[in-house]
């Protein structure tokens, strides 16, 4: 069996105190191998934002232990002091609504990433140009984002996640602003970039019409992880 | 990839307008500083023109500029026999008002005597006054021309000469004429006052009284210790040339250029706070990418780079159009507008000190984005 790359051990995210206290999470635990893609489902409210935040480093648990490529970065308290740099190098991340910043073009958004983490000028755009080539958006390279479609512009966005070759991919609702065939087409892509950089794909989901390219599903009830397959976790 | 041109780029006309805006207002506080450089240096050029180094005026008075002074005008003799008094000469100032091609032209009359101190120093068209009668040297801001005839009281005046940017406190332009005329200008009654003065025994002739003595010192002269000498004297009083632009600076125009003062640090006041609410709200529009930023690993460097730069950039943009327009309109403005190249620069520090602590409040609120807004729809 592949390694993990995310082991969520025990991890229980709780707001407020007292009677004011809300379980977004209990003892949620979960592992996701390399080459895995991972659907989170659940009604609104259930918490998979909450594991979602928690699994991208940007919500603190209020307790269990969380480890990302080996690395264990949460055990009551995070381990790492530079998470931004944690994310830029080992997580990417794919919005619902795309998040392509739009002042730059489709290159620049993908680029910038790149960049971020010290790579040359010319080679960003040139590793830009080639991730929009492979998702078959090179005629729009130029384009700035409020020209784009909702499937290209999503697919900048996935070129933008994966630029790094971060190891973990999470997704918030990738295909919420996209019709059926533009959905399968953007989940099919986010498996293949995913598998061929070893890396697992862990998303938030309601689409139905994508449910079968998921290898795993999960869902979130009252802030309990539950198997699909039948186990609760 | 520098983020900050890029956002700028993208809304380009928005940002020039914004930054044309912000011109303005600083092109009026640039305005307001030019203003107030005028009014002293306006203040300062009559009482520079002759280029002397004393002052002899009505004792309790502090001359011609602050009151009304009016000495005797044989006091002239008296002074040019000093020690280390190189040349003297009498000097008038008085307010006119003449028609000049139909409208009301107010006039600041100085008389002097032609071959002693006082003339004014540097001609731009033209001569200066000889011993001719009738001869008078004007401000440009008159809109008399050489040649040109000019009535004032019952005698008409011949332009012979040009001279620029010599006007009083109050604005009004210069004209320089003879002393006598001056004399003749200010004592001279009507034919009908005349007459009855001749009836009753005076002679209804000009006055011989000035308002001032003016002279100039030998190099190796001290000015303080001949205005000592000439106080003694107790019929007059004495002011040092230093002592006569502390008086116009301090005193004449002193409450114009506190008003004027006033209302510039308000200015300012209003445009650090008008830089710092576009800073904040162009901040507060991009909070969605700034938060995308941070989830996508942008160090706050990046972030605090991105609004400071556009910050920057808004007040050099806005110095550097509000500059160019007072450059451009004020030749326009009825009064002097001195804008000198160490205002415009101290206003650019000013500035850029106001934009760096303006966007402060952007990258407060920026530095305080949760990453986690950038994951909702």
């Amino acid at each position: 069996m592949a390694e993990p790359l995310v082991v969520i051990d025990g991890v229980a995210k709780h707001y407020g105190e007292g009677a004011a206290r809300v379980d977004a999470l209990q003892d949620v635990s979960l592992s996701v191998a390399a080459g895995e893609v991972v659907a989170l489902l659940g009604p609104s409210g259930s918490g998979k934002t909450t594991l979602l935040n928690i699994i991208g480093c940007i919500l603190e648990p209020s307790a269990g232990k969380v480890t990302l490529d080996g690395e264990t970065v949460w055990d009551g308290h995070w381990l790492r002091s530079d998470l931004r740099r944690l994310r830029l190098d080992k997580i990417g991340f794919v919005f619902q609504a795309h998040n392509l910043l739009p002042f730059l073009n489709a290159t620049d958004n993908v680029a910038l990433v790149l960049e971020l983490a010290g790579r040359p000028p010319a080679e960003a755009r040139a590793r830009a140009h080639e991730l929009l080539d492979y998702l078959e958006i090179g005629n729009r390279k130029t384009a700035m984002p409020a020209h784009l479609s909702g499937g290209e512009a999503q697919r900048v966005a996935i070129a933008r996640a994966l630029a790094n070759g971060p190891r973990i991919v999470v997704a918030d609702e990738p295909t919420a602003a996209l019709d059926s065939q533009r959905a399968g087409i953007v989940m099919d892509l986010m498996r293949k970039l995913a598998r061929e950089q070893d890396a697992c794909i862990i998303a938030v989901t309601h689409d139905e019409k994508i449910l079968d390219r998921f290898d795993h599903r999960f869902s979130l009830r009252d802030g309990r992880l539950i198997d699909e397959q039948g186990a609760s976790r | 990839m520098n983020l900050a041109w890029r956002d700028i780029r993208h809304n380009l006309f928005r940002f020039l307008l914004t930054c044309f805006g912000l011109g303005l207002l600083l092109g009026v506080v640039l305005s307001m500083v030019g203003i107030y450089n005028g009014l002293v240096v306006d203040a300062l050029t009559i009482a520079r023109a002759p280029a002397v180094d004393l002052w002899v005026v009505e004792p309790g008075s502090r001359g011609p500029f602050a009151e009304a002074s009016r000495i005797p005008g044989d006091t002239r003799a008296s002074i040019a026999r000093l020690h280390g008094v190189r040349d003297a000469g009498s000097i008038t100032y008085q307010t006119v008002e003449a028609t000049h091609q139909d409208q009301k032209l107010r006039l600041y009359v100085v008389g002097y005597e032609p071959d002693r101190p006082g003339a004014p120093r540097s001609l731009l068209a033209g001569r200066g006054l000889g011993h001719a009668r009738f001869e008078l040297v004007a401000d440009t801001r008159t809109g008399l021309a050489l040649g040109e005839r000019l009535a004032l009281g019952r005698d008409t005046f011949l332009v012979v000469g040009l001279v620029e940017n010599h006007v009083n406190t109050g604005g009004d332009p210069a004209v320089y004429i003879s002393l006598r005329d001056a004399q003749k200008l200010q004592f001279d009654l009507a034919p009908a006052a005349a007459r009855r003065e001749i009836a009753r025994g005076g002679t209804g002739q000009a006055g011989a009284t000035v308002n001032a003595v003016i002279a100039t010192l030998e190099p190796n002269a001290n000015p303080d210790l001949l205005a000592a000498e000439a106080r003694r004297w107790k019929h007059v009083a004495a002011l040092t040339q230093a002592e006569q632009e502390l008086i116009l600076t301090r005193s004449v125009v002193d409450r114009a250029r506190r008003q004027i003062g006033l209302f510039m640090a308000i200015l300012l006041t209003v445009s650090a706070v008008v830089v710092a609410l576009i800073i904040y709200t162009m901040t507060m529009e991009k909070l969605k990418q700034i938060a995308t930023l941070k989830l996508i690993g942008a160090s706050d460097r990046t972030i605090v780079g991105l609004i400071v730069q556009q910050a920057l950039a808004l007040g050099g943009i806005g110095w550097a159009s509000g500059l160019g327009l007072v450059l451009l309109v004020k030749d326009y403005f009825p009064r002097r507008v001195v804008l000198e190249p160490e205002n415009a620069l101290m206003l650019a520090g000013i500035i850029g000190l106001v934009c760096l602590l303006a966007s402060g409040l952007g990258v407060r609120a920026a530095l305080r984005v949760d990453p986690a807004t950038a994951l909702g729809s």
